[in-house]
């Protein structure tokens, strides 16, 4: 047994044991429950690891076959199949409260179904569940093929992509029985943050790992992007997690940070797990698969690197801008909103080496449908972030806060940007790693792509012109000095854009079941490849002289 | 792989690669667009700019107050007292003068009616609805009928101390739970509920006994609801004998109130709104049903 199998199956087993304990003495039915899944994962770990190693040959997979790097792609095809699958949940579930606003009464009268539980399953199941496996998954395979490496450790990979959807199954169980710490985006109790956090460790551990193993002299710009991700999540994490648990037998803890400051830790953390989790780690997407597909270089390495350098210094002092005009001091609201507008071009610079690498290479977006999602995403990466510096202005702040403008401007990032660069890069991944030539139907995937910017197209129009709406009709008054609307009146003004807006998210869901259609298609298809994908032609390169 | 060879150039457009591939990856050698470096650089003025006029540096103590001195404290203090100052005027009136008085005066009556409005509509419309339509329990406002009375000062009174509220001056009086409390038996309430029924005119059951009904209700509810069910606004019992029901004229829904009694809360608003809106308030609730009581 290897020193990682024997300690590893150690640790399971002690788990397994100490949440049998808790399990029995949990002073609630609903800890109960967590712990005993926490025993019977910890158990089905010990039990795989032992099993394992009696099946497995003698020697561990080799670092090379006949001078070529032997790919770890498991845990890769895990994440990617997780990422489909948790995807259409997250949809669906944004579909249900999309509908809940319009029509109140489809939360049935439960609480299970209630809109402040339904919420954060909504965003912690698109953010966390979605992206976050889009991302385990991308980056372990862009961080192998850019080092020609195989990936560090050996139960590790495995560990970090089966831990993490085992802390966001605590998670999203935890909402739908009411466990929450009640911060935005990091809704799950103390001890589903101390999972994560281990989770994360290793996941960091492996990253880096592989970088240190390659066999290439330089960085790829992706890995950095990668690498900022990883680092910065883990400390924005542990910062607004910093908790004290009850008891260890219950699941409640109380956050260290009090009033004011509580709030700018969580905008610190909230606004960074935009910056550093739905922008770097994406960005860091679009570095690889959009060259790759594209079969062009990347537009510039110098500006890889300045706004990479900038994105990432600028980003971490842009939270205030959501305490504008709120009981936070003047000067942390002026600082988050100037590093939020010189934010504007560093964000640019990762739009333009996205667009600007399709030159010479644009003809390919008439018959690519999966280089079309790609580019799309970019471009509406460049409206978020130009529409986000806007939004954190103070005076126009003073009329989209507490509005839906914002919820538009968000979904415009996260169905635009987020979902279709992620789709993309899905319909990248399964082909490579299940050795297809293609993926079943590419024009399932234009089908996708169209119903659902549909879609994105009346979701987002229709919540900035229901924010605006508010926004004024909050602020109206009549000649006389008096508000002119009371709050219900605004209220019943939004119902029409919440039904176009509801309207908008089914058309998003579609697309993505044509999704995971195409992707099984392609998974039991068949016609497989002999070779490695060699598809992707090497750009025509010349000496200089 | 060709890394490490830097005298490379991309065919397509005859620009240098860095020599560096990943994975088959290159990269040109581009320059940053001129426009976007100027850009960023004009971002970056604008920023230290805004940080010179405004609040902007942590100091050890302090921080730098900006050269303009704004702080959002006095400017939302400003704010509100412009507003002051804009109904400053007609808000003496509204307090010195009685509510018959301004209702008189065209101007100061709809001051009053616009302020009542916007007040009502943060305050009132959670149970009376939007346009005081009112709902299941609680009162609708546009019809002439006044469960504590419809006169100004009566308004008043109800708007300020409420009724079965926290307040000692708030209006007293509830059904009692004739049901549950054992004053009455099932068939009792089915009765007097037909006999209720009656009093306004609706059908009630062939089977009904209206005789029976008629001696239980002369028994127990006269008392308060009058003997021929016309009401009493000193007790908040509503009128019987009218088409206007509070919590709905079906049998079912009569019986359910007979067994379990009655008794809605309305807040009282004293302590919690000024003087002035509280008068705004009456007015405008007031004008709502047509001024049919003084």
């Amino acid at each position: 047994m290897t020193f990682g199998e024997l300690g590893s199956t150690l640790a399971f087993a002690a788990l397994a044991f100490l949440s049998v304990i808790i399990a029995a003495k949990a002073h609630t039915p609903e800890y109960a429950f967590h712990a005993y899944l926490f025993a019977a994962a910890s158990a089905a770990a010990t039990f795989t690891i032992i099993n394992r190693y009696y099946d497995r040959p003698a020697a561990l997979p080799p670092l090379t076959i006949n001078g070529k790097p032997n790919y770890n792609m498991g845990p890769v095809k895990i994440a990617t199949i997780a990422s489909v699958v948790w995807g259409i949940a997250g949809f669906t579930i944004g579909l249900l409260i999309a509908l809940q606003l319009a029509f109140p009464a489809l939360n049935l009268d439960t609480a299970w179904l209630s809109f402040g539980r339904m919420r954060p399953l909504h965003t912690s199941a698109v953010i966390f569940a979605f992206g976050g496996n889009v991302l385990i998954a991308s980056s372990f395979y862009v961080v192998q093929r850019t080092c020609r490496a195989r990936m560090v450790g050996d139960i590790a990979p495995w560990f970090v992509v089966l831990g993490y959807n085992f802390f966001i199954v605590i998670a999203g169980t935890g909402y739908l029985l009411g466990i929450t710490q009640g911060k935005e985006y990091a809704e799950p109790e103390w001890y589903a943050d101390l999972w994560l956090t281990v989770v994360w460790v290793a996941y960091f551990l492996v990253f880096l790992g592989t970088v240190i193993r390659r066999k290439e002299p330089h960085i790829y710009v992706a890995n950095w992007f990668y690498l900022a991700f990883i680092l910065t999540i883990a400390v924005l994490h542990l910062g607004n997690n910093a908790s004290i648990p009850v008891s260890i037998f219950s699941p409640k803890s109380y956050i260290v940070w009090a009033g004011v400051q509580d709030a700018m830790v969580q905008w610190w953390y909230g606004h960074n797990a935009v910056g550093f989790f739905l922008t770097a780690g994406f960005l860091a997407i679009m570095y690889y698969f959009i060259p790759k597909r594209a079969e062009r270089p990347v537009y510039s390495y110098r500006l890889s690197i300045i706004h990479f350098w900038a994105l990432i210094f600028m980003y971490i002092w842009a939270g205030p801008h959501h305490l504008h005009y709120t009981a936070l001091p003047d000067w942390a609201q002026t600082l988050g909103m100037v590093f939020s507008v010189m934010l504007w071009m560093p964000s640019w610079g990762g739009m333009i080496n996205g667009l600007m690498t399709l030159s010479g290479a644009w003809d390919k977006l008439r018959t690519d449908p999966v280089l079309r999602l790609m580019v799309v995403s970019v471009a509406f990466y460049g409206m978020a972030t130009f529409e986000g510096p806007l939004m954190s202005v103070k005076a126009v702040n003073s009329l989209s806060h507490y509005t839906d403008w914002t919820i538009g401007h968000v979904h415009s990032g996260a169905l635009g940007w987020v979902g279709y660069v992620s789709f993309g890069a899905i319909y990248c991944l399964v082909p490579w790693l299940w050795n297809k030539k293609e993926l079943y139907s590419l024009k399932a995937v234009s089908w996708h792509f169209w119903i659902s910017t549909l879609g994105i197209v009346l979701y987002i129009t229709s919540m900035w012109v229901a924010g605006i709406l508010q926004g004024l009709m909050w602020r109206a008054y009549t000649s006389l000095g008096f508000l002119e609307y009371s709050f219900i009146e605004t209220v019943e003004a939004m119902h029409p854009f919440y039904i176009i807006r509801a309207l908008g998210g089914a058309l998003f869901v579609a697309g993505s079941l044509i999704m995971a259609w195409n992707v099984w298609k392609t998974i039991v298809s068949a016609e497989a490849v002999e070779e490695e994908p060699s598809v992707r032609l090497k750009s025509v390169l010349m000496a200089a002289e | 792989m060709a890394h490490e060879n830097h005298e490379q150039v991309d065919a397509l457009t005859g620009i240098a690669t860095t020599g560096h591939s990943w994975d088959d990856i290159q990269e040109l050698n581009n320059p940053l667009p001129r426009w976007w470096l100027w850009s960023f650089y004009a971002t970056i003025v604008w920023a230290v700019v805004y940080c010179v006029f405004y609040p902007a540096w942590p100091l050890v103590s302090s921080y730098t107050k900006g050269m303009f001195g704004w702080q959002s404290r006095e400017a939302i203090v400003q704010d509100l007292d412009t507003l002051k100052a804009q109904r400053a005027g007609m808000t003496a009136q509204l307090a010195q003068n009685s509510l018959e008085h301004i209702r008189q005066n065209p101007d100061l009556f709809a001051f009053a009616r616009a302020q009542g409005k916007a007040s009502f509509g943060d305050n009132c419309a959670p149970c009376h609805g939007a346009g005081g339509g009112g709902a299941k329990g609680y009162p609708n406002l546009n019809d002439d009928d006044w469960l504590w009375g419809g006169s100004l000062d009566e308004v008043e009174q109800t708007v300020r101390f409420g009724a079965r509220s926290t307040s000692d001056n708030g209006h007293q009086g509830s059904m009692p739970a004739f049901g549950r409390d054992g004053m009455l038996h099932r068939e009792e309430i089915s009765h007097v509920a037909d006999f209720v029924r009656s009093l306004s005119g609706l059908p009630t059951e062939t089977s009904a006994h209206l005789a029976e009904g008629g001696k239980v209700f002369a028994d127990n509810c006269a008392g308060c609801h009058g003997d021929k069910g016309q009401g009493n606004k000193e007790l908040g019992a509503p009128n019987l004998s009218d088409k206007i029901w509070l919590f709905g004229s079906s049998k079912s829904v009569i019986m359910e109130g007979l067994t379990n009694g009655r008794g809605g809360v309305m807040p009282a608003w004293h302590g919690r709104l000024d003087d002035t809106t509280i008068k705004a308030l009456t007015l405008y609730v007031h004008s709502l049903s047509g001024n049919q009581h003084p």
